[in-house]
């Protein structure tokens, strides 16, 4: 570790957590408001014209449920997978605010808040995999 | 209808929910719901989806400019989420399972308690009283106000844990942010001043709607053309909001008739969700 590392560390105190997470967050949420906007321009685009029926639950089409049928679809500029990319990322946000703290935490050598940090993460995951097998 | 109809009225709808949301310190989330499945016959399923994402940008938008100011408690909330997310958890199953009538009654029923809550007098009582836990937990905290810092301490954490567990669980089942039964958690039960309440409750809003989020997702409960208009508008509407709430302070006759309506609305989910055409 050079001594511009060391100063990072040291220099890394209570007050400079608020302003890093006030960034993540701020940031995740305009980023992922641009791709659902954008999304959502293509697909009005291409479907304005067809019938809005949310009437009877029944899913949505499989290239927007799963992670792989959304990146196929962003990448052939689907309108529905591009708006389900930047709802990924909205949701993602948080999640990424924790992994933030988490680590701004271990700087300032708060190992008990480290540790709550990765076990909201982890009941975040469990949450993630029972939505799938469940 | 046509997307484009629709995609356009859920727009207007959207940013009148977000705006008056913003302005009453109800969230988006609860009058969005009613407005979808009453009249525009939207599968409720659908709509605590869509809801459920507009939480987490309303959320996020606001706690990254909360948390700067200096309000927000960091490990309070940090230590809270264990129990919103496990909570929320819960309820994004519990969603699976349950008849939507009765995710409608419920629906009304927190929605009248949430009208309740936004109208009653606030007391601010501060406690300096430090438990063991608390120390250990240092969940105690200082807040910057005009007469200089204020120091304050909490009490009942297990209480207040165990209050947070079922406002995550209402906000999986429901698809809202549940922001009035954090703020009980917080003010009422832990003795949190209202600034820090607040703002330590909707930051951690965005992190307990993802955990339930990500269960909605794979079950198909976020549909992209309905999510798309529906989060674009509650954003721009709580934007506006918190513009107009820099200048004027939320007004006591704005609070009473938003509480009429949704009062009104809650009636009408309640009733529908027992004649069972919800």
């Amino acid at each position: 570790m050079d001594y511009g590392q060391q100063n990072v560390m040291k220099k890394f105190k209570d007050a400079d957590m608020p302003l890093l997470i006030g960034r993540v967050l701020r940031a995740g949420m305009v980023l992922s408001i641009s791709v659902v906007f954008f999304g959502g321009v293509f697909y009005i685009v291409r479907h304005g014209h067809s019938i809005a029926d949310y009437r009877k639950f029944k899913g949505i089409p499989e290239f927007v449920q799963y992670a792989s049928g959304i990146f196929h679809g962003v990448l052939s500029f689907k309108g529905q997978a591009i708006i389900q990319l930047g709802i990924l990322m909205l949701i993602a946000t948080p999640i990424l605010r924790i992994i933030f703290s988490a680590i701004g935490f271990v700087l300032e050598k708060d190992y008990l808040y480290f540790f709550i940090s990765l076990l909201v993460l982890l009941i975040i995951f469990i949450s993630t995999i029972s939505g799938h097998v469940g | 209808m046509s997307v484009i109809e629709f995609t356009i009225i859920i727009l207007i709808g959207s940013y009148t929910a977000g705006l008056l949301g913003s302005l009453t310190g109800l969230g988006g989330g609860v009058v969005i719901i009613p407005l979808l499945t009453l009249l525009l016959n939207v599968d409720i399923h659908y709509a605590i989806g869509a809801s459920l994402v507009s939480v987490i940008a309303t959320s996020s938008g606001s706690a990254a400019a909360y948390v700067k100011e200096g309000f927000t408690n960091l490990r309070l909330g940090m230590f809270l989420e264990i129990a919103t997310t496990t909570g929320a958890m819960c309820g994004a199953i519990l969603a699976i399972y349950m008849p939507t009538q009765y995710i409608a009654v419920l629906f009304g029923v927190i929605l009248i308690f949430s009208a309740v809550i936004s109208l009653r007098k606030k007391e601010e009582n501060i406690t300096h009283k430090k438990s063991e836990l608390v120390e250990k937990l240092r969940l105690s905290g200082t807040y910057p106000a005009s007469a200089g810092v204020v120091s304050y301490g909490v009490s009942n954490v297990a209480g207040g844990f165990f209050m947070m567990l079922f406002a995550g669980v209402i906000s999986g089942l429901l698809g809202i942010g549940s922001g009035a039964l954090k703020v009980i958690a917080m003010d009422t039960i832990m003795k949190v001043p209202f600034k820090v309440s607040t703002t330590t409750s909707n930051f951690m809003i965005g992190v307990t709607a993802s955990a339930s989020a990500v269960v909605y997702l794979q079950r198909g409960y976020i549909s992209p053309g309905l999510a798309m208009p529906v989060v674009i508008g509650v954003l721009l509407g709580a934007l506006t909001g918190s513009k107009i709430l820099v200048h004027t302070t939320s007004s006591r006759w704005l609070r009473w008739v938003f509480a009429i309506v949704v009062t009104f609305l809650a009636g009408q989910m309640i009733y529908n969700g027992i004649r069972g055409k919800i």
